[in-house]
């Protein structure tokens, strides 16, 4: 194991995590090609879906086509940076079962972050490419009346949306530490939170809608800060700032999923196999 | 099937008709006893069932009121709701995902004990697959239709053959999925990991299948290759319009005949793949 850049991997551990995980990709290049590929098909056939379902209608929720993929854009490219960070917590319930997380807390190393570099999947970089396209594309389709703070809010939007996700993969992960069979639970959350934000919430009725976009907060992840780029009034009511409350949002996220995650690495304890 | 031509020595199961039905039916109640220890997981996927069922109703029944005459694809809003709904319970038991028993087996060599029982794999591992899929109806499938009914109106089946229909169809897409299913896994036995070919059957089974949206939203001709040219419709589509009587009586039976046709098409393929796989098998690690 004495490599010659030993001393660098020292200096900084997080790093010799992540040159062990791209050296153990190397050897498997076929397998990683198809992973690639598979991972930006994915996104592809979300975003097919989204042309297919206008093809049926020229107006969802009151929306075009071109405005709605402002949304699907700006939920894809952010999903896609969430996963490709801090995605793979979702694995967390197996390190919990099998005693994995036990090596992890004996290190003298942050829990969340190593967890992150235990598997950082550069084969979903296909997919955050695919994802920041559908969001050029939604942009050139769009007629918008540039100001500073648009642009602004553009190149922020999928960073925000970035830092709620992830939130949302650690507060869902963190479930495995009181329930170790949570099972798919989580996904409903972060998959069921992407699809939810992928759409112009106005197609979302009642009480399902007050949950996901205003209690849990997925409104602020694309729609607001869409209608504020694109300058179009919000059919639900809320004013036109509210789609620059995103970078409020986004942290009080972070914050909560912070609280969450340490408590449940205080909770946990271990299976003892 | 008696497997003469296979390396491994295999005891013929002989040709009395009632043991093997014993044997079949001891397997399916295996199967479904097996699902039956994981209930937490089960409520737990029920729950993920639902707050999607309401995600995919909420958007097509948007896209019906934004329709032209409002039925996207022939469906009326009704039928749509009960299109979605009734997907999310039959994802389960048609089981579509998440299936890796055989490969995982050929990948750790335990496939080799599978050869040497006096059942052929495929009836053995179909037989617990239907026991899988009698638990899912039992238990997964019940509460996504609850759920749905309780917040949106469904569309009432108005001729009693469809009934019927729809349970021989959901059969059908059970053994369907599974023949698919078993063919992805047995690509184990020549990669040795059939990660790359589950992960694409993953990706295309989803959307082709019709769970994303109905296929008839596509253009005909595109609907109808899919249909005649791959048994995906067969999985999920085929039930659900059956359930909702999207066609008249001809096409409704045509559609599950079609279904029949590549259900028996698949499990046969998966025989025909495990006899070949057997000649070429070599167990891991000796």
């Amino acid at each position: 194991m004495a490599e010659p850049d030993k001393t660098a991997e020292l200096r900084n551990p997080y790093l010799a995590l992540l040159g062990g995980k791209l050296r153990s990709m190397a050897s498997y290049r076929t397998s990683f090609a198809v992973e690639l590929l598979t991972n930006a098909g994915g996104t592809v056939i979300d975003v097919a879906t989204v042309f297919v379902l206008f093809q049926a209608a020229a107006r969802i929720g009151e929306f075009t086509l071109a405005e709605a993929l402002m949304m699907t854009g700006l939920t894809s490219a952010g999903f896609v940076l969430a996963d490709m960070t801090v995605g793979n917590i979702d694995d967390l319930k197996r390190y919990v079962r099998t005693g994995t997380l036990d090596a992890v807390l004996v290190r003298p190393l942050g829990v969340l972050p190593q967890l992150v570099c235990m598997d950082l999947p550069v084969r979903k970089l296909l997919r955050l490419i695919v994802g920041i396209g559908v969001l050029v594309v939604a942009v050139g389709m769009n007629d918008i009346d540039w100001t500073p703070a648009r642009v602004l809010l553009l190149v922020i939007s999928p960073l925000t949306a970035a830092v709620f996700f992830g939130a949302i993969f650690v507060i869902s992960a963190s479930l495995a530490f009181w329930w170790v069979e949570s099972g798919e639970v989580g996904s409903a959350f972060t998959y069921g939170g992407r699809d939810f934000a992928s759409y112009p919430i106005t197609v979302y009725g009642g009480w399902f809608r007050a949950v996901f976009a205003y209690t849990l907060g997925f409104a602020f992840v694309a729609y607001q800060p869409a209608l504020a780029i694109l300058d179009r009034p919000d059919p639900l009511g809320l004013p036109a700032w509210a789609g620059y409350m995103s970078p409020l949002v986004a942290p009080a996220a972070a914050t909560v999923a912070w609280l969450v995650w340490r408590a449940g690495v205080r909770h946990y304890r271990s299976t003892g196999s | 099937m008696s497997g003469t031509d296979a390396r491994v020595l295999t005891i013929s199961p002989g040709t009395r008709s009632r043991t093997s039905i014993t044997t079949f039916c001891a397997l399916l109640w295996s199967g479904f006893r097996r699902y039956a220890t994981y209930r937490q997981a089960t409520a737990a996927g029920a729950f993920t069932n639902i707050v999607f069922g309401f995600l995919r109703c909420y958007v097509l029944l948007a896209v019906a009121a934004g329709a032209p005459g409002g039925r996207p694809g022939g469906y009326d809003p009704e039928q749509l709701a009960t299109y979605v709904w009734v997907g999310q319970g039959l994802l389960v038991v048609v089981g579509i995902w998440g299936w890796t028993d055989l490969s995982d087996r050929i990948r750790s060599g335990d496939v080799a004990a599978d050869l040497l029982r006096p059942v052929p794999p495929v009836t053995a591992y179909l037989a617990a697959d239907l026991g899988r899929g009698l638990y899912g109806m039992l238990t997964r499938f019940v509460p996504p239709v609850v759920a749905g009914l309780l917040f949106f109106p469904f569309k009432t089946p108005d001729r009693w053959q469809t009934i019927p229909l729809f349970a021989v169809s959901v059969a059908l897409a059970v053994i369907g999925s599974f023949g698919c299913r078993y063919l992805i896994n047995a690509t184990a036995y020549w990669l040795h990991d059939a990660r790359g070919p589950l992960v694409f059957w993953t990706l295309a089974s989803g959307v082709l299948a019709g769970l994303y949206f109905p296929l008839r939203l596509l253009p005909d001709w595109l609907a109808v290759t899919l249909w005649v040219g791959t048994p995906l419709p067969g999985l999920l589509q085929t039930p659900l319009d059956v359930l909702v009587e999207r066609d008249g009586p001809a096409i409704q039976v045509g559609l599950v005949a079609l279904q029949a046709v590549w259900a028996v098409v698949m499990v046969k393929a998966a025989a025909v793949v495990q006899k070949r796989a057997e000649r070429k098998l070599v167990v891991q690690g000796g």
